[in-house]
């Protein structure tokens, strides 16, 4: 079996620009939520990109591309000098529904100005695959490279899909995460009427006073590498990936199942493809979107897949502290999971307070605190991933020596 | 043709290729497009902005042979009405 690592993170969030900026405000307990949304009110592409690179650009694009940036550079890696064969480095990047903000600024044009107003790159820039083609055009990486769409599991399908290619020894790196940016009009009217947004606009996952997810933007990308390889060439490991699993719940298009069992299933996958057992988890990144039907399907869910385990051990949500990414909700929790593992610390479900029959988990509430390991070995943590659709995906993500 | 209408077109061509990207100082008439990394993208924007600013048509195989920001000029000014 190949085993994979992870060697560089980068993240844009509602806590700022920054992989190292995410984690240390989560778990500092700053909220990036302003008036019910979760914008990249930091992120100016300018900052980060040339005009032609702006303009060539949906934002979802921008953010995968700068997240992408400080995740190569974290990994040592540098444009034009990468570390293997470029042929064999793919790139897979998940999203939701891709360039929105371009797609309703297009219909807008169309119907106000005509037809010949739309621009020649209207499709390269809506198109939910750009991207992963903006990361692999910059980088020159010349392996197997698409995005992977699957709603709000997208981002954690993508890390899983870049797992297996490693595996399948498709690719000796691969460059993967996820990305969203949809804080328009369409989007607001259409969440809304499925009654999925929070009316309060607060995201307070588990939390009886929960009543629906605050939506946000951002990204993050992550540099997979086969673990051999990465010490040959004396790469820093920041995590290793041990497992991913994936299930459908094959019931409704929106709603969880009520047991949790469709998660379920994709909790226990993980597990059994990272050669683990419930004793073995030492913390879970929940999905925990602060709807009130996920929160309680995921937590019978946990309970179902962990057993006892789950009574026993954190379990916190990174959208109490940036609301919704959707498609890049799994990636960014992935980045935060992983630096969570490296410094030993359990972040908070932050504004947890008040308990609902049968939701009976270790929530985190109020503070960010140590995170128990034994000395024997190294930390082990899942990160739920549930979209509409009923597409699961979790993954199994260990820490390394501190 | 008026020579206003040729000083117009290379206006408009300098200014859109400003707007594509291109550094402001480095668009001449003798600079390649290759140059000012203007591609067949830019270039397609480019016949849309001049089409309906002139109500010039231009094919993306009549640009085939453009090299420079002058040869883009020429052909639009040779197709004005």
């Amino acid at each position: 079996m190949i085993d994979v690592v992870v060697t560089g993170v980068g993240a844009i969030s509602p806590l700022g620009v920054g992989a190292r900026t995410l984690h240390e405000r989560w778990c500092a307990g700053a909220i990036g939520i302003q008036g019910g949304e979760a914008p990249c009110a930091d992120f100016e592409p300018t900052d980060f990109l040339s005009i032609k690179e702006v303009r060539r650009a949906d934002r979802f694009t921008q953010l995968a591309i700068v997240a992408g940036d400080e995740a190569l550079a974290d990994a040592g890696w540098e444009r034009g000098e990468l570390p293997y064969d470029p042929n064999r480095i793919g790139c897979m990047i998940g999203t939701g529904v891709g360039g929105m903000i371009t797609l309703t600024r297009g219909q807008d044009m169309l119907r106000e100005q005509g037809a010949k107003a739309i621009p020649p790159l209207a499709i390269p820039l809506m198109m939910s695959n750009a991207g992963a083609a903006a990361l692999s055009l910059r980088y020159r990486l010349t392996g197997p490279s698409f995005s992977v769409v699957s709603a709000c599991a997208a981002g954690s399908h993508a890390i899983g899909t870049a797992l297996r290619a490693l595996q399948h020894d498709e690719a000796d790196a691969v460059v993967t995460g996820g990305s969203e940016a949809c804080l328009v009009d369409l989007a607001r009217a259409a969440f809304g009427a499925l009654q999925a947004l929070s009316l309060s606009g607060i995201s307070r996952p588990f939390d009886v006073r929960r009543d629906g997810f605050v939506m946000g933007e951002g990204a993050a990308v992550l540099v997979l590498e086969r673990a051999d390889r990465a010490a040959e060439r004396g790469a820093r490991v920041l995590a290793k990936v041990r497992g991913y699993g994936a299930s459908s719940d094959g019931h409704h298009l929106t709603a969880p199942l009520d047991d949790g069992s469709g998660a379920a299933r994709a909790i226990s996958n993980a597990l059994r493809d990272a050669g683990v057992t419930p004793d073995d988890v030492d913390y879970v990144n929940a999905h925990g979107t602060s709807t009130p039907l996920n929160d309680r399907a995921e937590t019978l869910a946990l309970k179902s897949a962990l057993g006892t385990r789950a009574g026993e051990i954190p379990v916190s949500s990174t959208k109490s502290a940036i609301g919704h990414l959707l498609g890049a909700a799994g990636a960014v929790e992935a980045v935060a999971t992983i630096l969570a593992l490296r410094d030993r610390v359990a972040p908070p479900t932050i504004g947890f307070e008040e308990r609902e029959e049968g939701l009976d988990l270790d929530y985190v509430p109020g503070a960010a605190r140590p995170l128990a390991v034994s000395e024997d070995h190294q930390p082990l943590a899942i990160s739920n991933s549930f979209g509409f659709g009923g597409h699961n995906a979790v993954l199994a993500l260990e820490g390394v020596a501190a | 043709m008026s020579a206003t209408t040729e000083v117009e077109v290379q206006e408009c061509v300098f200014e859109s290729l400003a707007t594509f990207g291109s550094d402001p100082e480095s668009i001449t008439r003798e600079a390649t497009l290759e140059d000012l990394d203007i591609d067949s993208l830019d270039l397609a924007e480019l016949t849309q902005i001049v089409e309906d600013r002139f109500g010039v048509e231009i094919k993306g195989s009549d640009v085939a042979t453009v090299v420079t920001v002058g040869d883009a000029i020429d052909l639009i000014v040779s197709r004005l009405p």
